[in-house]
């Protein structure tokens, strides 16, 4: 099945990855093949098959909801690639 | 030991010699710094050297042993971990553009771990961009060569931890596996590599690719050393909620135990298809015969559903990375594009550029398989079909207690040779893959060379929690197959 160049561009979008037409088309003929190729998954009758999201089924651990200071708060701040004070700082978010 | 030089000296006689004072920390952190340094411009197993605070770390157990205190069993050791695991403050690049400057505020469980047991960091080493690969030719540093032969690849995506551990540049190492990053590599380089079971090992402070099927693992030079680096990696942590609370066990007991009476089971897909080089059908063929020569049974088995594991997992692994990749976003940490004037197109700008082509395919397919309207036919059709998989394997060891197979349907490949065809790269993993989806562990061990002297390894696979099983089989494998296990790194 062939995905058109629109199609990559939406997906491109969705993934917030920029992309211009060249290598919408390029990536657009891989993704093709690789979707091809698992689309061979349809021979098999899977109606009354429970689906596995993890390989151990171990439940839902519980703990107690209790705060837990990080501490090292200048440690995370100053990964940040700008910052203003004790915030992140980002380009306008709202835009004209 | 006394003719063989101190890098080359497996973990536990490493540790042994600290323990006992026949060498101090500094001089065997020092043997490994200079063979990094001598070797590591031609094979380019590191990203980031610590040889400062690697030799501050030799110098401290040095000190503390000193005055009687010993950290744990590998004490003054070095021991590598792949660039995927935090560590407090040392650049964490999970080898991506996106991370090349991050340093993380806190330890993986797997740092802690390590340290907690002696060992000295001597770096952080190569892999494919956030594991995603099966040569190390997709890491933003520039890929990993292969020790035995330079002119090709070392596997993925823990390429860089199998070549240092093969080139003596470390100990040992710590790897991660998704769908083989730990025993593709490990084959292709002659060492040992084990994905053990899923939640075995924790996955805190570890980089998230696809975290229904990510396992920590050792790579080491023995299986007695991959047994004691697993038992001081692995057990509980609160911190990862798919972390199993079970005892460890002693997994170095189990290297020598006598595999006679144990059921070997033969998965007749993993034999039949073109794939397979006559040479490593070979090779696995003879480890096959070490087992039944030493009183194993021989069990013909079948994993029907075998052929529908790779599209399964390039539909889980993708869906599941596009939403774990999701955080880097240039807003809190790593890359940021730059004159962006908007948020949305800061982060599509940063994203474009942090990462790496592999890694926005992978994204791309994941977004595609979980938009709407192909949730159903792809990402929920991919779970019900891992379903099967799994099936096959509960029902294949009521029967065997472990199967053998290739790892990889051939010796190591040249520098190039598939990275223009994506799905030519996938088919690399095509026997690691299944054991992922299942959750349950694998080895892979060195039994014999290729046609062109190149290193092959066999995959063991037992049932969930039962490493010990690989132990055993594994040990009796290396034991009758002495392989020359430190690569001479030539050309």
């Amino acid at each position: 099945m062939a995905i058109t160049r629109e199609e990559v561009l939406h997906v491109a979008r969705l993934a917030r990855l920029a992309m211009s037409g060249d290598e919408a088309d390029r990536l657009g003929g891989q993704l093709s093949a690789i979707l091809d190729y698992v689309r061979q998954l349809d021979r098999l009758d899977t109606r009354d098959v429970v689906p596995t999201s993890h390989a151990i089924e171990t439940g839902t651990p519980f703990r107690d909801d209790a705060v837990e200071p990080f501490g090292d708060r200048e440690a995370l701040l100053s990964n940040a690639p700008d910052r203003r004070d004790d915030c992140f700082r980002v380009p306008r978010i709202i835009e004209d | 030991m006394a003719n063989v030089p101190v890098y080359e000296w497996s973990l536990l006689e490493a540790a042994r010699a600290v323990r006992e004072k026949r060498i101090s920390s500094r001089e065997l952190t020092g043997a490994i710094l200079a063979r990094i340094e001598a070797l590591d411009p031609k094979v380019h197993a590191y990203i980031t050297v610590l040889r400062e605070a690697a030799s501050a770390q030799a110098a401290a157990c040095d000190e503390e042993q000193a005055k009687g205190t010993v950290r744990g069993p590998f004490h003054g050791v070095p021991i590598g971990l792949k660039d995927i695991f935090c560590t407090r403050g040392v650049r964490t690049t999970c080898g991506s553009r996106i991370l090349h400057d991050f340093l993380p505020p806190y330890d993986a469980c797997v740092t802690e771990k390590v340290l907690a047991a002696g060992a000295v960091v001597p770096g952080k080493q190569n892999m494919d961009e956030f594991a995603m690969g099966s040569s190390t030719e997709t890491s933003f540093f520039g890929p990993t060569r292969n020790p035995w032969d330079l002119s090709r690849i070392p596997g993925g995506s823990s390429g860089g931890t199998a070549a240092a551990v093969a080139a003596a540049m470390c100990f040992a190492g710590v790897g991660t596996d998704t769908g083989g990053s730990i025993r593709q590599p490990a084959s292709l380089c002659g060492v040992v590599g084990v994905k053990p079971t899923y939640g075995r090992v924790s996955r805190y402070g570890m980089v998230a690719f696809a975290s229904s099927l990510d396992q920590a693992g050792p790579i080491a030079r023995s299986v007695a050393d991959a047994a004691a680096l697993l038992g001081a990696i692995a057990g509980y942590d609160r911190r990862d909620s798919t972390c199993v609370d079970l005892p460890v066990p002693d997994y170095l007991a189990a290297v020598e135990r006598p595999v006679k009476g144990l059921r070997v089971g033969l998965p007749k897909e993993y034999y039949e298809g073109g794939g397979l080089s006559a040479d490593v059908r070979a090779a696995v063929e003879r480890a096959l015969k070490v087992l039944t020569d030493q009183g194993a049974e021989v069990v013909e088995v079948s994993l029907p559903h075998t052929e529908y594991a790779l599209s399964t997992y390039y539909l889980i692994a993708p869906a599941e990375a596009s939403s774990n990749l999701a955080r880097y976003d240039g807003v809190r940490y790593g890359y940021r594009a730059e004159g962006a004037t908007g948020l949305i197109e800061m982060m599509s700008r940063t994203r474009a550029e942090g990462f790496g082509d592999e890694v926005k395919r992978r994204v791309m397919i994941g977004t595609y398989a979980l938009s709407a309207g192909y949730y159903e036919a792809f990402y929920g059709k991919a779970q019900k079909v891992r379903t099967l998989i799994r099936d096959d394997f509960t029902k294949a060891f009521k029967a065997v207690d472990v199967l053998l197979t290739p790892t990889a349907p051939t010796a190591a490949f040249r520098l190039g040779e598939k990275t223009g065809d994506p799905l030519t790269m996938y088919l690399s993993d095509i026997y690691t893959i299944p054991c992922n989806l299942a959750g349950i562990p694998g080895i892979s061990v060195p039994c014999g060379v290729s046609a062109d002297r190149l290193p092959v390894g066999a995959q063991l696979l037992a049932d969930s929690f039962r490493e010990e099983t690989l132990f055993t089989a594994a040990g009796a494998i290396e034991r009758a197959l002495p392989w020359r296990r430190v690569a001479p790194v030539e050309g």
